[in-house]
Order: structure tokens, then C-alpha cells, then sequence
């Protein structure tokens, strides 16, 4: 031990020489970003794949494509939809008629016209572009014929009566449609650049002609992103950075804090859980945010799996105490416990969904477990079967499992087979149904409770365990046929009060999130939908 | 020269060859492992989803696959990656290999000379304060895993530099040669660590050789004696294992570069990986493969010339 802080010194030692030989140098350096530009530095989690709006789907390319482009809405601080390339709008429930800036610019100078939008949204339901995302079109007139190859990419209910006024048609009411023209699905792209670069467009910043607050100046490869303020963007007087860029790309979320602490950047979007102590020690300016992702457990309906019996389901999510969950499994303070499948930041028809439709906090409650327990006994035949839990290979996907496996072992004598899996081989074997029980996690597309409680849909694609009733079917189609507001959500409360009742899930708890920022960095908006965090009005202030 | 000729093609053959196995065996495992690359947790259409497996004639049965696999990999053709799909194979390991590649180069020349000197050093005070230090060291080394060091290290220096408000030794990132010293430092520790005590026993041998109490009577000077007579003939064993270890610490800092956010191919393999990447996931075999099957070779060539008593050609001494 001794020969170690031996050496540990002397590193230290060798390492003070060296800075005071180059203190001079760098104090010069070190004045720099205080005078000099606004520049917000921050580390991203992964490389963007592209960043073609018609096929981008993960989290870092919205970021990017948030930030450099722009749809006819945006979202804005609160929640709120707030116009963006469309300075103003009128809509019956099947139409929507928006009326396009006449400042709004492409960073080339030219005009973004109503032709932009049309032609971009007709090659997302082409099926000929093969974007993943073509289902957030599913609203638009036509749309899901399009994409079934039953109708041309023509026909789709978008048209563009001039430059500067664009016609959308919807193929029914959808109560959600506005937000959804603030998604990067939704933005426009220049025809003429899609032709030129081909497949190619996207893959690099040359090869991009876009319409935000910010453009992408330079993309090295697995190593650094830098965006600029867009000079040409109509609300350019509002964008109070000069420009944002990644120091560095890893997934590492001690080198994120290490970052930060090191000078390097000017935010932690998600600190660790390991880096909590350490960051509480050196007095950051932290805050909470609710990601607006939840986490649940699915139960397999499939025939001959003892998942289908109701009493079982009903004992496991009594016995479990969510409470110590929370502390045990996830141990990011002030994180919710879910009360229902919708999580408590959704609106409803004029507050919070969960307001509007309160559910009770999920208590344990061992002797009612025990008891539904007996009747699953009874009702199987005397025993229960070791059940499979299928997950992933996280850390904090063991944790559950073991938790849970201690829990259910305690409480109730049930053994739990944990089958952890990397990403793609859980996402395998759970649409294969091979599992009694799976643990996952489900963020919103869209902003309506819909985007969770349709995942109770007997054909809904994250439907793992093939859940399937009647009485829910049919609360969901009223909700989606429904206009009326007050109505429609009652209908989605239904839907999920009855599931909820069946135990087809057990919602476990919200995902709720620390980050950090230095203290002269204001107005960094995060929102539960992408692009997050959003920059476009943040600003440094002494 | 002739016979050197001969082994060097049989060489060479037996290391394509055990290339082919590697790939054929990784494109079976890769098929037999459930689940596709095109899998997703947001549904696709029955109709995109065909259109897809088409594209990457993910439709066809394994053995055209194979098929398709073959002929891209005989004109040194790897396919385009799933998920980044405007980028090919080929362009990953082009924009990134390089930057493991002198990372690596750097943290191997750090272990090789480090473990020569140390090792020497404690053979020839062998017993005394100078070896225990570096035996604690070599134990320490050895055993604690280098993503440990590199985020001890990591925090150390964030902790330094916010003291000192200096930055002569950035937290991470990638650009200059500063950039590059303590991801280095922490590859080479194991390997450095291991190729001292390799050094340390060979050298122990040597000392004791008859050649060199010889040398000893003829009076040479000792800084001769070392260099000359027991160097030379102790540096084998390391040189054996030189050639593997530049293969993996070339290719495979995954988590030294995910500490200090390097853009390197090691992030690469290991996303592919997790995102069952097929086109990735066996361009990168094939390349690190041939890569360390090259190394092996040029180690052994090597040899020759550093011990003429090893004969390639595999005549009778």
C-alpha cells in the first residue's frame, strides 16, 4: 500500500511540474469561452447512423436533426405546441390548412415552401424509402394504404394549394396530429438535395441542406459533431448560441462526469447512478426530470403458459413493493412510483391525464398475495412451475431481475429462472414469445396517452405477451374515433383501468432522470419527446 | 532463400485458411443466435420488413447468405452495416482502424520497452528493494482490470486539472498527441506488466549460462555482457508474445475507448455486437483475424533474424 501512494505522488509530482510549465500558455487559452463565442459543449451517447429526417429513429439523430431542422410546429418549453416554419394554422377535425412563414429559409437562402413538406412526406410512406418511422404518418389520409403498396406515394392527403399553404387530410379525427408535425418524420426536405446525393444524403454535413436554428458544420466520424447558428432561420434573433458541440462520443457515463468535472463540457444530460455521491461532493447544480419513459412488466397469454392465470398475476404484483423497488433497483432519488400504465407528465383533455384519471399508489399487500396465490395453486393443479423472466444484460435489468427473484422467493415460495440477453436477442425471444415474464420499457411517440395505453391492443407490435380482450379492443376504437376531448380520454382511462384490473401488466415505476448543468447555463428545455435535451433558446448568462 | 520462400507461401496459405474457418465459423454462430439485425422495438409493416430482408437478402436461406458472404470477401468486400446504413464496412475500418492502430502502436512500444527495462533491471538486482517494487507492480498490473485504471486514472486527472486549471493531460476526447498518453498508459499497463516478468525469469536463465561467465572472464564490460551476450538471447520469449499482444491492443481498447471517448474501432465491434450487426460483426472478424494471423507470422519471421540458431527453413540443424 505504501509503494502505491509512492508512486501515486510522484505521478502527482510529475504531473504539477508539467502544468506550472505550461500555466502560462494555457491561463491565455483558458479566458477564451467567457469572451469569446457562446458555444455549449456536451458529450453525445452514440454516433447518429444518418441524419436523413425520412429515416432517422434514434435518440442522438433527433437531437441533431431537432436542433438543425424544422417542422410546421415545434414543441415548446411546457409542453406547449408552438408555431414553427408554420406561422398559423386552421383545422376541422379531418383537415388541417397551415399557413407557411414567408421568411422561413432553407440555411442556402432559398424559401421552405409548401412543396418541401409534401414531397418529404410522401417519400416517408413510400415504401421504396423504407423508413421505420413511416408509421407516424398512419394519421394522413391514404397513408397506411401507401405504405401496403395498394396505393401510389401520390395519393397520400397532403397537398400544397400554393408556395405558401399546405392541405393535409386525415384518413380520421386525430386528436394528436398537431404534435405530431413537431417530429423530425414530419420535416421538410429539398427535393433537389435528395436527388443530387441520392442514398448518400444525410451521411455527412456536406451532404445536408436544412431549415433550424443551428447547421451542421463539421461531422468527423465516431469522434465529434459541431452545429452553428443558422443566420438564415427566421427566429435567428432568438437563438442566443452560437453553437453547440460534442466534445466526444461514449456511452460511458463516468466519462461524461469526468468530462464535466474536468471543464470539458457544459452538461451532464443523464448522471450515472454510481457518479450521484460524487457529484452531491462537488456541489453541481442538479436537477430532476421525468423522461417520460416507463417501465413494466408484461405477463406471456400465450396458449399453455401459467402466465394466462389471473390469480398468479394478481399475487406476483401484490407482492411486490414498489417503494423499496425504487430505492433497491433503480436508486435515482425521487423517482415515481407508476400508478398507472400513462405516466404522470401526459396531458389529458385540459390538465394531466393522471389527474384527470387518478389511480391509486400501487400497495403491497402479502396476505391478499398469499391468498390469490392458493387459488392460482388450486386452479393449476397444485404447483407452480419455475417461471422464465426474460431481460437484457444491463446493470440495472439484473438488478430487477434479482430483486424481484429475492422478493417473489421471500414472499411467496415462487422461483424465478432470470434469462438475461443482449438487445436484440431479449427483442427475439420476446416477440417469439419465449418468456413467463418480461421486463420493458416503453417511451412516448406522440403526445397522448394513446402511445402507452394502445400497447394493450391485442395487435399492438409491443403487445409481447398477446394480451388480448374484447373490452379493451373496443374501448381503444372508441377512443379513436371519439373528437370530443373529455370523452375520448375517458375512453383511454377505461381501456387502461381494465387491463390494469386483468394484470396484463404490472407498471413498476417512471423513468426519472439527474442532470446537470453549470451554472450560467439557462433555458436548456428537456422534453419527454425528441429532440432532448433542446437548446434552441438556451443561453450563457455570468 | 529459396526455402525461406517456400514457408513463407505455406505460412501464408495455412493463414488464409485459418481466416476461412474463423469467418465460416462466426457466419454460422451469427445465424444460429435468435433474433436479425433488422429487429427493432417500434413494429414495422409486414410489407417493410419483407423489403428490408430483401435488401440485405436476409430472405434467401443461409446457404445463399453464405454464398453472397463469400464472393463480397474474396474482392475484400465487407456489405454495408445495418445500422448505419450509408456506411460500408470497408469505411468503418478505414476511419477508424487507424485511430486504434497508433493508439495501439504507442501503448505497445510503452510495454514492450517498459517491460524490457523493468524486467531487466529487477533480473539483475534480483532480491533486492528495486525487485519487490516491481514485482507489487507486475501483481498490480497484472490483476486489476484496465477499465478500472482507466477510470481512477480519468477521474485523477479531471481532479488535476481542475486544481491546477491546466490541460496538458486532457480527461479524453481524441486530436493530439496529448490526447493519446494516458489512454496509452492504461493499455499498456497489462501487457507492460505481464512482458516484465517474462523478461525478469528469461533473463534469470540467461545469467546463469556458461557464455556469459565467459564473457565475464574475457572481461568484457558489463554494460556489453548485458547487451550483447544476454539481451539478445532473453528477448525471445517476449518477442513470442509481442506479436498477439500488438494484435490485441491495435484492435481491442473497447472500454479504454469508451473511458476516454476515442473514436476507434473497438466501439464499432462491440455495437455491432449488441445490435447483432451481421455485416459488422464479420467484416471486423475477418479483419482482426488477418490482422493477428499477420502479426504471428511477422513475429516468427522475425526470430530468424534475432536467433540464428532458429532455422525457418526447417532444415537440419
Amino acid at each position: 500500500m505504501m509503494n502505491l501512494r509512492g508512486t501515486g505522488s510522484t505521478f502527482l509530482f510529475i504531473g504539477m511540474t508539467l502544468g506550472f510549465l505550461s500555466e502560462g500558455f494555457l491561463s491565455a487559452a483558458e479566458k477564451a469561452p467567457s469572451s469569446g463565442p457562446a458555444i455549449l459543449r456536451m458529450v453525445v451517447a452514440s454516433e447518429p447512423p444518418q441524419l436523413n429526417s425520412l429515416l432517422a429513429t434514434d435518440q442522438t439523430s433527433n437531437f441533431v436533426l431537432g436542433h438543425i431542422g424544422e417542422g410546421l410546429t415545434r414543441i415548446g418549453a411546457r409542453g406547449q405546441i408552438e408555431p414553427g416554419v408554420a406561422e398559423s394554422w386552421k383545422s376541422t377535425p379531418l383537415r388541417f390548412t397551415f399557413r407557411l412563414r414567408e421568411n422561413a429559409r432553407w440555411n442556402d437562402g432559398k424559401r421552405v415552401t409548401a412543396p418541401d413538406f409534401v414531397h418529404a412526406w410522401r417519400a416517408v410512406v413510400d415504401p421504396a424509402t423504407q423508413s421505420t418511422t413511416a408509421f407516424l404518418m398512419a394519421p394522413l389520409k391514404n397513408a397506411e394504404a401507401i405504405s401496403k403498396k395498394l396505393l401510389p406515394p401520390d395519393s397520400l392527403g397532403v397537398r400544397a394549394l400554393d408556395e405558401r399553404t399546405l392541405e393535409v387530410e386525415l384518413e380520421r379525427p386525430c386528436a394528436y396530429f398537431l404534435g405530431l408535425t413537431a417530429a423530425s418524420t414530419y420535416f421538410p426536405i429539398r427535393e433537389d438535395a435528395l436527388k443530387k446525393w441520392g442514398t448518400r444524403y444525410g451521411s455527412d454535413a456536406e451532404l445536408l441542406i436544412t431549415n433550424g436554428p443551428f447547421t451542421l458544420t463539421t461531422w468527423v466520424h465516431g469522434a465529434s459533431l459541431a452545429l452553428k447558428k443558422n443566420p438564415q432561420y427566421w427566429n435567428a434573433s432568438q437563438v442566443r448560441l452560437d453553437g453547440i458541440e460534442t466534445a466526444a462520443i461514449t456511452t460511458d457515463l463516468g466519462a461524461k462526469f469526468n468530462f464535466f468535472k474536468a471543464g470539458k463540457t457544459d452538461l451532464i444530460e443523464q448522471l450515472g447512478r454510481e457518479n450521484l455521491p460524487l457529484a452531491l461532493r462537488e456541489g453541481f447544480r442538479m436537477r430532476a426530470f421525468n423522461d417520460g419513459g416507463i417501465y413494466f412488466l408484461q405477463f406471456n397469454f400465450r396458449e399453455g403458459r401459467v402466465t394466462r392465470n389471473f390469480h398468479l398475476r394478481k399475487a406476483i404484483s401484490l407482492a411486490l413493493d414498489l417503494e423499496a423497488y425504487v430505492q433497491r433497483v433503480n436508486g435515482i432519488p425521487g423517482t415515481p412510483v407508476a400508478h398507472g400504465l400513462v405516466p404522470s407528465w401526459v396531458p389529458g383533455a385540459s390538465g394531466q391525464f393522471r389527474e384527470e384519471f387518478p389511480r391509486p399508489a400501487p400497495r403491497q399487500d402479502l396476505s391478499e398475495a398469499k391468498r390469490h396465490l392458493e387459488l392460482a395453486r388450486a386452479e393449476l393443479g397444485g404447483s407452480i412451475p419455475t417461471l422464465h423472466w426474460l431481460t437484457t444484460d444491463s446493470a440495472l435489468a439484473v438488478r430487477e431481475a434479482e430483486h424481484v427473484q429475492t422478493v417473489l422467493d421471500r414472499a411467496l415460495g415462487l422461483k424465478i429462472r432470470i434469462d438475461s440477453q443482449i438487445f436484440k436477442q431479449r427483442l427475439a425471444k420476446s416477440k417469439a414469445g419465449q418468456f413467463d415474464l418480461v421486463s420493458a420499457t416503453w417511451g412516448p411517440d406522440y403526445l397522448d396517452p394513446l402511445t402507452f395505453v394502445e400497447l394493450l391492443k391485442s395487435d399492438h407490435g409491443a403487445n409481447r405477451g398477446k394480451y388480448s380482450s374484447p373490452a379493451v379492443d373496443e374501448a381503444l376504437r372508441e377512443a379513436q374515433s371519439e373528437t370530443q376531448a373529455p370523452r375520448r380520454m375517458a375512453a383511454l382511462a377505461r381501456a387502461e383501468k381494465l387491463g390494469l384490473d386483468d394484470v396484463a401488466f404490472i407498471p413498476t415505476i417512471e423513468k426519472n432522470i439527474i442532470w446537470v448543468t453549470r451554472p450560467e447555463l439557462k433555458g436548456v428545455i428537456r422534453h419527454q419527446l425528441s429532440p432532448d435535451p433542446d437548446f434552441s433558446r438556451a443561453r450563457f448568462e455570468p | 532463400m529459396n526455402g525461406f520462400f517456400r514457408y513463407f507461401l505455406k505460412r501464408l496459405a495455412l493463414g488464409v485458411l485459418t481466416v476461412f474457418v474463423l469467418a465460416t465459423a462466426t457466419f454460422t454462430a451469427l445465424h444460429l443466435i435468435p433474433g436479425d439485425p433488422l429487429l427493432s422495438e417500434k413494429e414495422q409493416t409486414p410489407e417493410l420488413r419483407a423489403s428490408l430482408m430483401k435488401q440485405y437478402h436476409l430472405d434467401q436461406p443461409p446457404l445463399v447468405q453464405y454464398g453472397y458472404f463469400l464472393k463480397d470477401l474474396s474482392r475484400g468486400e465487407f456489405g454495408i452495416s445495418f445500422t448505419q446504413p450509408n456506411r460500408k464496412v470497408n469505411d468503418i475500418i478505414r476511419d477508424h482502424f487507424p485511430v486504434s492502430a497508433t493508439l495501439g502502436l504507442l501503448a505497445i512500444s510503452l510495454a514492450a520497452t517498459g517491460g524490457i527495462l523493468l524486467g531487466s533491471f529487477s533480473a539483475l538486482r534480483r532480491g533486492q528493494a528495486l525487485d519487490r517494487a516491481t514485482l507489487f507492480w507486475v501483481i498490480l498490473g497484472v490483476s486489476v482490470p484496465n477499465f478500472v485504471i482507466a477510470a481512477c486514472l480519468q477521474l485523477a486527472i479531471s481532479e488535476f486539472n481542475q486544481k491546477t486549471g491546466t490541460e496538458w493531460l486532457p480527461v479524453g476526447g481524441w486530436g493530439s498527441f496529448h490526447h493519446r498518453i494516458l489512454p496509452a498508459i492504461v493499455l499498456a499497463l497489462g501487457t507492460q506488466a505481464f512482458l516484465t516478468r517474462l523478461m525478469r525469469s528469461s533473463l534469470l536463465e540467461v545469467v546463469h549460462q556458461d557464455y556469459v561467465r565467459t564473457a565475464r572472464a574475457k572481461g568484457l564490460s558489463p554494460l556489453r555482457i548485458f547487451f550483447v551476450h544476454q539481451l539478445k538471447n532473453a528477448v525471445l520469449p517476449v518477442l513470442t508474445y509481442l506479436g498477439p499482444s500488438i494484435a490485441s491492443v491495435t484492435t481491442g481498447g473497447f472500454v479504454v475507448e469508451s473511458v476516454f471517448a476515442i473514436p476507434g474501432l473497438g466501439r464499432y465491434f462491440v455495437q455491432a455486437i449488441q445490435q447483432l450487426d451481421y455485416t459488422v460483426i464479420l467484416g471486423l472478424t475477418v479483419f482482426y483475424g488477418s490482422f493477428l494471423v499477420l502479426m504471428v507470422l511477422a513475429v516468427d519471421l522475425l526470430y530468424g533474424l534475432v536467433d540464428p540458431r532458429i532455422s525457418l527453413e526447417g532444415r537440419t540443424r
